[in-house]
């Protein structure tokens, strides 16, 4: 047998744990310039990430919204669209969800203003981005640069609703709108400090898995993504496909932004605009634009993000190192990108041409 | 997968040319040759440059694509925006026991949303801390730029369960609701002490408290040296954003400066945002080129502001911190915090066994000039001692409770009285504290 799934299967495992190998010896490296002894470091960042059930829980409640915001540019990305738009749907989705949830306040059940507020986070997230799509195919707009100056638009949209039509009169020195009710919070988990923003995060990163890879939806994005004129010729509604995607990915973010208020703040403000939305960009790309890889680059991610703390206090290292590390990992990874079917051990055996003459003498014999 | 490329960063060849051609137009409409392009110009020329290889065919270099870099390259772009997100929480199990041990000394965590040498709010802060940590008995740990999110509850916990810390000072405006207050309850035994003055009886947990100076006292003898140095007659503002605090250190500016001579008058640019520092460099050139010869500041890092001042010959005025050194000859004075006297003294109270929860700590605790809260950076080379003199007078007026900043009759800058004639506002008067208007003499205005 030449064929060996196993082999193949083992490709990607083996390639990503060299990256990061190389990436702890390079940052390694650095922290011994630096001063501080690198296998303490190390040891450091693995109990501070995932050291006790309370890191970990730190760990996943930092990696939620990045496995939302995530999808925002790897769904689209399976369709051949760079979308960096993540922070104004989050945004946009924050403030969606706060306007539903004020609209509503408590004249329907906790439960039913929580759907309805995912929703309307959802929707205000998934149109934003889907003007990005619709902008791109029918009027051939670059969907990459759109989607940034759509940030800023969304940023901007959120300082005026905040500093003005939407704002408490009482929050004087740091503009927010009025707190949501207290019973339309989402909770935590039972037994833990994590809130349900990170079961959204996993159920639609599954989702998006699913739509993508097993359903004919997501062939045909896939199919779009590869060669357009040839999804054309197929018949293909190239346009619906590229706005719907974009919908759904807007809508993720969106749940971010949703889950960012009504499980954490309470009300939106500034805060909703804390570099979640480009923090998903980098998961989306390092996972390779695949929906389960993303949630777990997340949590590698949020663990990264939890284990600065420990740098600054325990080692003396300056704030910045975390981000030093978590720049060396990515670039080593994406450099990983580049060593697919490169390396030897992992190439199949290319199949000898001329018929070997025994199948053929079987063929005959029997 | 059969004839169909699957590949979805291959790119189909009607794209390459067309796109190819598009960019290339886009990119010579954007050429980063004229000085006056920002931040965000480059972003968008890098992306462009991204794209445009990435509609090269997909040629790989035996070790490296050129495509490999470029998404290496757009990723970090992307990583490095995500500065902001931070070095969040920190650890709990981690570093053992080296730690949490330490007999009888008390551990005193703080924490900053910026980096600690920002020049800024944070630096501030910081040499606060400073000022503390060679006081015996005390050990401080520290952790900087940490954002206002759930990454400061992680950072506040660890500091408790793991370095033992009986008090904390996160010290930025947006850590308070709901942070604080969340871990506040869930760690009843801990002092939360919180930059602000946000504390509200009964309202907030017993181990909450909140200090908060006036430091727009500062702004006003910071305004009277202005005053005195203008030649123009017109100074300059770069604020963040309209909010009470800003305004009031605006309007005690103003009003100073126009003490001094009546027609001055100050240009207020608002950018929007507390850490923006692209904007803050083209207000401050605007102002340049108006004529305006003294600027000040209240943004997170004053740093560009003063040093583009610096570059352009104006003279400035510090903010939170002394930028003395950014501005050897522009550098007037300063409206500093001083902080390293507040904490020395709940350092202090710590150690002799005080605490929020037993009442004898003050939950709120306010102050100006006088209390050592605020203070003004040395004089520069440049200031007259006719300016010096000016504003040694008003500052030892303000700390003898001879000076009230905010007396009738005062016209807000639409001609509207918001002081009455014979009216003394204190300076923890509501009126003063939800200011939402700008002094006669400002240029400017309030609206979003």
């Amino acid at each position: 047998m030449r064929d060996t799934p196993w082999l193949r299967k083992s490709e990607p495992l083996v390639i990503s744990a060299g990256a990061i190998a190389v990436a702890l010896a390079l940052f390694g490296l650095f922290c011994a310039i630096a001063g501080a002894n690198p296998f303490g470091v190390y040891g450091s960042i693995y109990t501070a990430a995932f050291g006790s059930s309370s890191r970990i829980q730190g760990t996943l409640i930092l990696a939620s919204p990045l496995m939302l915001s995530a999808l925002c540019t790897a769904l689209p990305a399976r369709l051949g669209l760079v979308i960096i738009g993540n922070e104004g749907a989050l945004v946009v989705g924050g403030v969606g969800a706060v306007a539903m949830g004020l609209s509503l306040g408590t004249s329907l059940p906790p439960l039913l203003v929580q759907t309805l507020m995912a929703i309307a986070g959802m929707v205000a997230g998934g149109v934003w981005i889907g003007i990005v799509g619709a902008l791109r195919h029918y009027r051939a707009v670059n969907e990459t640069i759109s989607s940034l100056l759509m940030n800023y638009i969304a940023i901007a949209l959120l300082n005026h609703l905040v500093g003005g039509p939407m704002r408490d009169p009482s929050s004087l020195n740091k503009p927010s709108t009025f707190p949501l009710a207290a019973a339309n919070m989402l909770g935590n988990l039972p037994g833990t400090r994590i809130h349900y923003g990170l079961i959204f995060g996993l159920v639609a990163c599954g989702v998006a898995y699913v739509l993508i890879q097993r359903t004919t939806f997501g062939f045909a994005a896939r199919t779009a993504g590869g060669n357009v004129r040839a999804a054309r010729i197929a018949g293909l509604p190239v346009g619906r496909l590229a706005v719907t995607i974009c919908f759904l990915a807007g809508a993720c973010a969106g749940l971010a932004g949703m889950v960012e208020v009504a499980a954490v703040h309470g009300v939106a403000n500034e805060s909703l605009n804390a570099g979640y939305g480009y923090g998903g960009i980098l998961v989306a790309f390092v996972a390779r634009h695949n929906p389960l890889a993303a949630a777990l680059i997340a949590v590698l991610v949020g663990g990264i993000v939890g284990s600065g703390g420990i740098l600054q206090r325990t080692h003396s290292l300056p704030d910045a190192t975390v981000l030093i590390f978590q720049g060396i990992m990515f670039l080593t990874i994406l450099y990983s990108d580049s060593l697919y079917g490169k390396l030897a051990f992992f190439r199949e055996q290319p199949v000898d041409i001329p018929p070997d003459p025994t199948p053929a003498a079987v063929e005959t014999t029997v | 997968m059969g004839a169909i490329p699957t590949n979805f960063y291959g790119h189909c060849p009607l794209r390459v040319s067309s796109v190819n051609r598009k960019f290339r137009r886009l990119r010579q409409d954007l050429t980063c040759s004229s000085p006056n392009y920002d931040g965000r110009t480059t972003i968008i020329c890098s992306i462009i440059r991204i794209l445009e290889s990435n509609a090269v065919h997909n040629r790989r270099i035996l070790s490296l694509s050129r495509r490999q870099v470029l998404r290496g390259l757009l990723a970090t772009t992307a990583f490095g925006v995500t500065a902001k997100l931070g070095t969040g929480c920190s650890p709990n199990g981690a570093g053992g026991g080296e730690a949490a041990a330490g007999g009888d000394e008390i551990v005193i965590g703080f924490i900053y949303v910026g980096p600690r040498d920002d020049y800024g709010y944070n630096q501030a802060h910081a040499e606060g801390a400073a000022g503390i940590s060679s006081l015996p008995g005390v050990r401080i740990v520290e952790e900087a730029s940490v954002p206002e999110t759930a990454a400061v509850q992680e950072t506040m916990r660890s500091m408790i369960e793991l370095d033992g810390a009986m008090a904390l000072f996160p010290t930025s405006f947006g850590y308070f609701d709901p942070h604080i207050l969340q871990l506040a309850e869930e760690f009843p035994e801990v002092q939360f002490l919180h930059a602000g003055g946000l504390y509200e009886e009964g309202v907030h947990p017993a181990n909450v408290g909140s200090y908060f100076g006036y430091i727009d006292e500062a702004q006003y003898v910071a305004g009277i040296v202005a005053g005195h140095m203008t030649k123009s007659g017109k100074l300059g503002f770069v604020a963040a954003k309209p909010i009470p605090q800003v305004l009031r250190n605006i309007n005690s500016f103003t009003k100073a400066a126009r003490s001094v001579n009546p027609n001055i008058t100050t240009q207020v640019i608002f950018t929007g945002d507390w850490a923006l520092p692209v904007k803050e460099a083209e207000a401050t050139n605007s102002m340049a080129d108006q004529g305006i010869d003294v600027v000040t500041c209240h943004v997170d890092s004053p740093k560009v502001v003063i040093e583009t001042a610096e570059r352009r010959g104006m003279f400035t005025s510090g903010y939170h911190a002394n930028q003395a050194d950014l501005a050897p000859t522009g550098y007037l004075t300063g409206a500093e915090w001083d902080w390293t006297s507040i904490y020395t003294q709940y350092a202090q109270m710590f150690l002799e066994g005080k605490s929020l929860m037993n009442g004898e700590i003050d939950h709120l605790v306010r102050g100006g000039l006088a209390d050592s809260f605020c203070k003004l950076s040395p004089y520069g080379a440049a200031v007259s001692d006719e300016a010096k003199a000016a504003a040694d007078a008003a500052r030892d007026q303000i700390i003898a409770g001879e000076l009230v900043l905010y007396e009738g009759e005062i016209k807000d800058n639409s001609g509207t009285v918001r002081v009455a004639a014979g009216q003394k506002l204190e300076q923890k008067s509501v009126e003063l504290e939800s200011m939402d208007w700008l002094i006669e003499g400002v240029e400017g205005s309030v609206g979003s």
